[in-house]
C-alpha cells in the first residue's frame, strides 16, 4: 500500500496537441506534417536525442530533470471520438462504450466517504461541475472564486448578508423525512452550506509569500488550491480547467500561450505546496480529451486522436511511459496517433496508489496499473 | 364554488406546468376567463412567424444560419423567456429531451433550430404525424446513424432507438413488445433514408441540409413487423408503431411525468392512453385531458414537481420581466440552465434528461439560488419595480400578512409550513426600518427556499 495522497486533476480542454507539447524533433516526418508548424532550435528544449518539450514548458522541463514528472507517450481509448463533448464525456466517465452520466471522481468520492460526512471531500474551481465529479447523492463543492463562493455573494453590506444566510441556513435543515420539500433536496441544501461555510475560512487561515499572476486564470485556480489545501479541510480531489486548447488556427500563438500560463502557474503552485508542506501528498495530473491530427491545416490542428498526458509530484517517478508514437503512415490511425496506453491504466494508478481506494469500485474492468508512484 | 384567490392559485399552477409561469398581473387577467377557456388557448398557439424574427436577427447575428448549437442557443432561448405561446416552448421542450438530438454529435445550429420549430409546429399534432416528420429530419437522421443504413447493410441505430426510446419503450428489465426481429425490419423499412449533404465535421460551419430517399438504396424485400407482413417503408413503421398500445402508454406517461407528476400514476395513465387510443393518437387531446381532470388539478399535484433549470431560470426571467430587447445578457440564459445541469440544444444522449430529484446536486443549487435571488433583487427589471409596488399596496396589518401578499405578487406560490415559519420568525427577529429593504430580503429568502425549487 502507497501512503494516501491528494489528487489535483488540470483538465486541458479542448485537445491539446500533442505533437507540438512534447515534439519529436529528430523526425523528418514531422516537419513534412507540419510545414507551418513544426517547432525547432529555440522552440524547444530537447529530453534525449528524439524529443523535446514545448519551449513555454521549460517550469515542466525542470521538473522532468528532477524525475518529479511522468510523460504518458500516448494514451487514449479503443474506437477514438473526435467530439470534444463525446470525447471529454469519455475521460469524465471512464466508459468509452457506453454513455453514462456517473462521472469516475464522483464515484470515487463516494468510495471516499461513503456517508457524505464531508461536502468538500472533492473542490472543482470553475463554473459548472464537470461530469468526472458527478454522481447522485454526492456532494461537491464548485467555486469560481473562493473570496466570493457561496450564496448571496451579490448582496452588499455584510450585515444584510449575514442575517439572510442565517435565516436560509435555518431553513435548509435535513428534518423533514416524507414531505415536500423533499429530505434529499434538504440534505443537498445542508451539504452546499455547510461546504461553502468551511470553504469560506480556507483563504483567511492561508499564508504564503507566492504571488500567483492575477492575469493568468490557471495559476488564480491553482491558488485557490493551494488555499484550500493548506487549510487541510479533508478535502481529497481538486478540479482545475485550462483551454481552450481548440487551435484550428493560430496556434503557434494560441498553444504556446497556454503552456506559458500554465508552466508559471505550476511554478507558483509547486513552490506554495513545499511552503504549505503539501509537496509529499500532493500529485497532480494533467490531460485533454484528445491530440490533435499529425498533419497540420496551414495554421492550426484539427481534432484527433491520442494524445499526452502528465503525472507530476514529488512521490512521482518521474520518466517516459511508453515510445512516442510513430508518424509513418501505415502507423497512423487516419492521420492521428494510435495510443499505446489506456487512460484507465493510469486511472486505476491514481485511485489505487495516490487516493487509496480500489480500482475495481470504481471502473468496470481490470486494467493493469503503471509504476509510477514511488511511496 | 371555488374562491378567487382558489381560482387564481390554480391558474397559477397550469401556467407553471403548461409554460413557465405567470405573474401576477397576468394572473389577474387570465382569472377572467373560464380555466377550461385558458387551457384551449393554450392549446391552440397559432404557428406563424414570431413577431420578433427581425429583432432577433438583428440582435443575435451569430444565430442566423446559425453554425453550432452554441450559435442557435439564443434563438431558442429568446423564446422560451418571452413567447406568449407558453405551452408551443413548453412541448417543444419536451419533445427536445424524448425525441433527443444533441449538439454533442450534430454540432449543427441550422439543424437545431429547424427541429425546435418542427416540434412547435407539429409538438401538438397526432403523434403519427411528428414520429414521422422527425424519422425526416435530417439532423435526426444523422444523429441516429442512418445515413450508413443501407440495402443489404441496414443500420439498426434508428430502427432500435425509435421502437426502444421514441415509441414503444421497455420495462425496467430492458423487455419491450417488440422483438430483436422487429428492430432489423424497421432499420430494413428506413434504409435509403438520409440527410443530404452529411453535415461535414467542420468547424467554420455547416451546410443546409434537406431529407434525402434514395429509392436504390432501399430494401424492398417483404418484412415481418409486429406480426403483420408487406414491404413496409419507414412510413409504415411509424403508422404502425403509433397505434400500438405500449406505444399510447408510454407516451402518456412520458407525457404526465414531465407535465403532472415525477411518480407514475397509472390510474391516470390509462386513462391518457384510452384518450390516445380513441383519438388516433391526439396529442392535444392527451394533454387538454391532463390538464382539464380533476387530478391535475388537485393538492397531491401542486408544488410536487421539482423545477427543471429550464423552469427556474425561464420561469424566473419571465417574473422578473427581465428583457425588452435580446440584449447581450440575454445570450447568456442558456449558460445559467446548463449552470444548473441543463445544456439546452445538447441533451447528455438520445435518452434525453432524468428529471425530478436528480436535477439537484449542491452545485446546482447554490446555482439556482444565487440566480433566483440576484435576479429577484435587481430593481432595474421591470417585473422588480412591479412586485415591489404590488406589495406596497396593500394594506399590511401582522407579518403573516406581509408574507401572503409577498406569495401572491411572486404568482400565487406557496411555502411548506416550516419555511414559513422560520419566515415569519425572521420577520420577529430582524427589526426592518426601510420597508424596501425588507420587501427585498423576504423576496430573495422566498426565492432560496427549497420549496422554491418545486412547481
Amino acid at each position: 500500500m502507497k501512503k494516501e495522497k491528494n489528487l489535483v486533476v488540470i483538465q486541458l480542454s479542448g485537445g491539446n496537441d500533442y505533437l507540438n507539447t512534447i515534439v519529436p524533433y529528430e523526425s523528418g516526418l514531422y516537419y513534412d506534417y507540419r510545414p507551418n508548424m513544426g517547432l525547432k532550435n529555440e522552440s524547444i528544449l530537447p529530453i534525449d536525442n528524439k524529443i523535446a518539450f514545448n519551449s513555454n514548458m521549460d517550469v515542466l522541463k525542470k521538473q522532468f530533470d528532477n524525475d518529479n514528472l511522468a510523460i504518458m507517450m500516448g494514451i487514449g481509448y479503443p474506437e477514438p471520438n473526435r467530439s470534444h463533448f463525446r470525447s471529454m464525456d469519455i475521460w469524465h466517465t471512464a466508459e468509452p462504450f457506453e454513455s453514462s452520466s456517473v462521472g469516475w471522481l464522483g464515484k470515487t468520492v463516494k468510495n471516499i466517504d461513503p456517508k457524505g460526512d464531508n461536502p468538500i471531500t472533492a473542490v472543482n474551481f470553475g463554473k459548472g461541475l464537470p461530469r468526472a465529479l458527478a454522481c447522485p447523492g454526492v456532494s461537491v463543492a464548485s467555486v469560481g472564486a473562493l473570496e466570493s463562493y457561496g450564496l448571496f455573494t451579490g448582496v452588499s453590506g455584510s450585515q444584510n448578508r449575514e442575517i439572510l444566510l442565517d435565516t436560509v441556513d435555518r431553513i435548509y435543515q435535513p428534518m423533514n423525512p416524507d414531505g415536500i420539500p423533499s429530505l434529499r433536496l434538504l440534505q443537498t441544501g445542508r451539504g452546499a452550506l455547510d461546504g461553502a461555510d468551511l470553504l469560506a475560512e480556507a483563504p483567511n487561515a492561508y499564508k504564503s509569500s507566492i504571488e500567483y499572476p492575477e492575469d493568468n486564470p490557471i495559476a488564480q485556480s491553482l491558488k485557490g488550491i493551494a488555499q484550500v489545501a493548506s487549510a487541510r479541510l479533508g478535502t481529497r480531489i481538486f478540479y482545475a480547467q485550462h483551454g481552450s486548447f481548440d487551435t484550428h488556427t493560430d496556434e503557434l500563438k494560441n498553444h504556446s500561450l497556454l503552456w506559458q500560463q500554465l508552466s508559471v502557474a505550476i511554478d507558483c503552485f509547486q513552490k506554495d505546496l513545499k511552503e504549505q508542506l503539501l509537496e509529499e501528498e500532493t500529485v497532480i495530473w494533467i490531460f485533454s480529451e484528445f491530440g490533435r491530427r499529425i498533419a497540420d491545416n496551414g495554421t492550426g490542428t484539427d481534432h484527433g486522436s491520442g494524445g499526452v498526458a502528465f503525472l507530476l509530484g514529488k512521490s512521482v517517478e518521474g520518466g517516459l511511459y511508453g515510445d512516442y508514437p510513430n508518424l509513418e503512415p501505415s502507423a497512423q490511425l487516419e492521420g492521428d496517433i494510435h495510443y499505446n496506453t489506456d487512460f484507465r491504466s493510469l486511472y486505476s494508478t491514481i485511485l489505487e496508489d495516490v487516493l487509496g481506494v480500489e480500482a475495481s469500485s470504481v471502473l468496470n474492468e481490470k486494467f493493469n496499473k503503471l509504476d509510477i508512484v514511488k511511496n | 364554488m371555488i374562491t378567487n384567490v382558489e381560482k387564481k392559485s390554480l391558474i397559477a399552477h397550469l401556467m407553471r406546468r403548461a409554460g413557465f409561469g405567470c405573474n401576477f398581473d397576468q394572473i389577474e387577467e387570465l382569472s377572467l376567463l373560464d380555466y377550461d377557456d385558458i387551457v384551449d388557448q393554450l392549446l391552440n398557439p397559432d404557428f406563424s412567424l414570431p413577431e420578433d424574427q427581425d429583432l432577433l436577427e438583428r440582435y443575435f447575428i451569430a444565430s442566423v444560419e446559425a453554425r453550432t448549437a452554441r450559435h442557435a442557443d439564443p434563438q431558442w432561448t429568446w423564446r422560451l423567456a418571452k413567447s406568449k405561446k407558453q405551452l408551443e416552448e413548453k412541448i417543444s421542450l419536451f419533445w427536445h429531451g424524448l425525441l433527443a438530438v444533441g449538439g454533442i454529435k450534430l454540432d449543427h445550429g441550422l439543424a437545431m433550430l429547424e427541429e425546435i420549430d418542427l416540434f412547435r409546429k407539429h409538438g401538438l399534432d397526432k403523434f403519427k404525424t411528428l414520429l414521422l416528420k422527425i424519422s425526416q429530419d435530417p439532423g435526426m437522421m444523422y444523429w441516429l446513424d442512418n445515413q450508413n443504413s443501407h440495402k443489404g447493410a441496414p443500420n439498426e441505430n434508428y430502427g432500435r432507438e425509435l421502437l426502444e426510446l421514441f415509441s414503444m419503450g421497455i420495462d425496467e428489465n430492458g423487455d419491450g413488445a417488440y422483438s430483436e426481429n422487429d428492430v432489423k425490419s424497421a432499420a430494413k423499412a428506413f434504409t435509403g433514408w438520409a440527410s443530404k449533404p452529411t453535415p461535414p465535421p467542420f468547424f467554420l460551419g455547416p451546410f443546409p441540409m434537406e431529407f434525402n430517399f434514395d429509392e436504390n438504396d432501399h430494401d424492398n424485400s417483404e418484412k415481418e413487423f409486429l406480426g403483420e407482413k408487406g414491404n413496409f417503408n419507414g412510413e409504415d413503421i411509424v403508422e404502425l408503431v403509433s397505434k400500438h398500445p405500449s406505444t399510447a402508454k408510454f407516451i402518456c406517461m412520458r407525457l404526465y411525468l414531465y407535465f403532472v407528476s415525477e411518480e407514475e400514476n397509472w390510474d391516470e395513465i390509462n386513462k391518457l392512453s384510452d384518450v390516445y387510443l380513441t383519438s388516433d393518437g391526439d396529442i392535444k387531446k392527451v394533454l387538454e385531458n391532463i390538464f382539464k381532470s380533476d387530478h391535475f388539478k388537485s393538492r397531491e399535484i401542486m408544488f410536487k414537481k421539482v423545477k427543471s433549470p429550464s423552469d427556474l431560470v425561464f420561469g424566473v426571467t419571465r417574473l422578473v420581466d427581465r428583457f425588452e430587447i435580446p440584449e447581450l445578457d440575454s445570450a447568456e440564459l442558456a449558460t445559467n440552465t446548463l449552470l444548473m445541469g441543463q445544456f439546452l440544444l445538447n441533451p447528455p444522449s438520445v435518452e434525453g434528461w432524468h428529471e425530478g430529484e436528480e436535477w439537484i446536486d449542491s452545485g446546482s443549487l447554490i446555482e439556482r439560488i444565487n440566480y433566483a435571488s440576484d435576479e429577484i433583487s435587481n430593481k432595474s427589471s421591470n417585473g422588480v419595480k412591479r412586485i415591489i409596488e404590488i406589495i406596497k399596496s396593500k394594506k399590511i396589518g401582522s407579518d403573516e400578512e406581509f408574507i401572503n401578499v409577498c406569495l401572491e405578487a411572486l404568482g400565487y406560490i406557496e411555502l411548506s409550513d416550516r419555511s414559513y415559519k422560520i419566515i415569519s420568525e425572521h420577520l420577529k427577529i430582524n427589526n426592518y426600518e426601510n420597508n424596501e429593504d425588507k420587501i427585498t430580503d423576504i423576496l430573495r429568502i422566498i426565492v432560496s427556499t427549497p420549496d422554491f425549487q418545486y412547481c
